[in-house]
């Protein structure tokens, strides 16, 4: 059987064309970046209600990611929403103590994200520590239902 | 009554007499160390099955891609979310269309030649004399189709769906007038690494050795006849294509129903 370098000329290049478009789906697609994942650091916040906040979700601050929603689950001790935050370890000892959560929406229709502000207390959190000052989401339904019973009552 | 009813145990054992056939057929066939030689023979089949594919694939992604950008902007641009254009875009190449539509074209591309192929071979009785000179034709002409198309479908998978990204770019961008930067930034954001492109790539692994399997097995266990050849093709097509499709929604119900 001959041996036909143009073919096995077109095989290797077939295959780095394919290697070369997964790497172009990781990085353009998809936005990976080279750098390894930053090391991360939790904090905790309890919200009366989530709205609609998924898993993977931005933390912000100052319209800054600088995380994600790690784990959300039921409180049954209060029967409110524990949402886990991963945060970059850079923010570690510099967050104070009394710093607020709130979860936002970008524009009308937009996904739900998380936005911190930091308050003014000198301590500040660490690892694991629970965001005390937290401020649910925005529920359609029930502005709507309040705006109406007002438009009743008045 | 009682006739029919053995009847249909008859079609059912034989129904099972053959999934046993193929399983045993692929694991003897597809297991085992390729020799230097071997290696040469996949290369050749690679040329065959992925290189000459490249083609059909590449122009039916580009096509997809621009047509999904098409019909996806008349119906985002209602809601003011064409920025969003993108994301829908890469994700349902990603996700759906790049394994599924790239296994459908392999099929029909490469599958029905290795059914035709090897069928032939059968009726010739080149096999039986390769096993009369102490070839085993299962290590010598199953194995390299079988791998060759193990790996050629999932690398036309990402062609399809590269090719597929940047048609949809060239029409919603260039053309309708979307915003370069929120078409790729809205697409960063949304897909995901292992979540999106790792489950497609997975999905084409499943379909490669789906439609291999069945493309090879249809031409190996055929009746050397001529009428045999062509309705094991035609077998082989219509039964990887229902193979691909309903796989689809086990493997998308699995991975992006949350059944898992």
């Amino acid at each position: 059987m001959k041996r036909s370098k143009t073919m096995e000329l077109g095989v290797g290049l077939f295959m780095l064309a394919g290697i070369l478009g997964l790497v172009f789906l990781g990085l353009r697609v998809s936005g990976l970046s080279m750098q390894a994942p930053s090391d991360t650091f939790r904090l905790e916040a309890n919200f009366a209600n989530i709205g609609g906040l998924k898993t993977r979700a931005r933390v912000t601050m100052a319209g800054v990611t600088v995380g994600r929603v790690a784990a959300i689950e039921l409180d049954t001790d209060w029967y409110d929403a524990r949402v886990v935050l991963e945060l970059d370890d850079e923010l570690e000892g510099q967050l104070s103590r009394d710093t607020t959560a709130a979860i936002l929406t970008s524009g009308l229709l937009g996904e739900q994200y998380v936005g911190l502000s930091v308050g003014g207390d000198p301590e500040t959190l660490a690892d694991g520590d629970t965001l005390r000052d937290t401020q649910s989401a925005l529920v359609l339904e029930e502005l709507i239902q309040q705006f109406v019973s007002n438009m009743v009552s008045d | 009554m009682i006739q029919r009813i053995r009847r249909l145990g008859h079609r059912g054992c034989d129904l099972l007499e053959s999934f046993g056939r193929a399983g045993i057929f692929l694991a003897q066939s597809a297991v085992g160390l390729p020799s230097r030689e071997g290696l040469y023979l996949w290369v050749r089949q690679m040329h065959f099955v992925g290189v000459l594919s490249l083609a059909i694939v590449l122009v039916s992604g580009l096509f997809i891609g621009m047509v999904l950008s098409l019909q996806g902007y008349t119906i985002l641009v209602d809601f003011g979310a064409e920025d969003a254009l993108g994301q829908m875009v890469a994700l349902s190449l990603l996700r759906e269309l790049a394994p599924v539509v790239a296994a459908l074209l392999f099929a029909g591309r490469a599958g029905s030649a290795l059914t035709a192929e090897i069928g032939l071979m059968k009726a010739t009785e080149q096999l039986t004399s390769m096993e009369m000179i102490g070839v085993d034709p299962l290590r010598r002409v199953v194995a390299p189709r079988l791998w060759a198309g193990f790996v050629a479908l999932p690398l036309l998978t990402v062609g399809f769906g590269v090719v597929g990204i940047y048609g949809g770019y060239l029409v919603g961008v260039d053309w309708l007038g979307v915003f370069e930067g929120s078409y790729w930034s809205n697409m960063q954001a949304s897909v995901d690494f292992v979540d999106d492109v790792g489950n497609g790539i997975i999905k084409s692994l499943v379909f490669a050795v789906v439609v291999t399997w069945i493309a090879v097995f249809q031409g190996y266990d055929l009746v050397p006849t001529s009428e045999g050849i062509s309705r094991a093709t035609t077998r082989t097509v219509v039964y990887s294509s229902l193979a691909v499709l309903g796989l689809d929604f086990v493997l998308t119900a699995v991975m992006f129903g949350g059944l898992a």
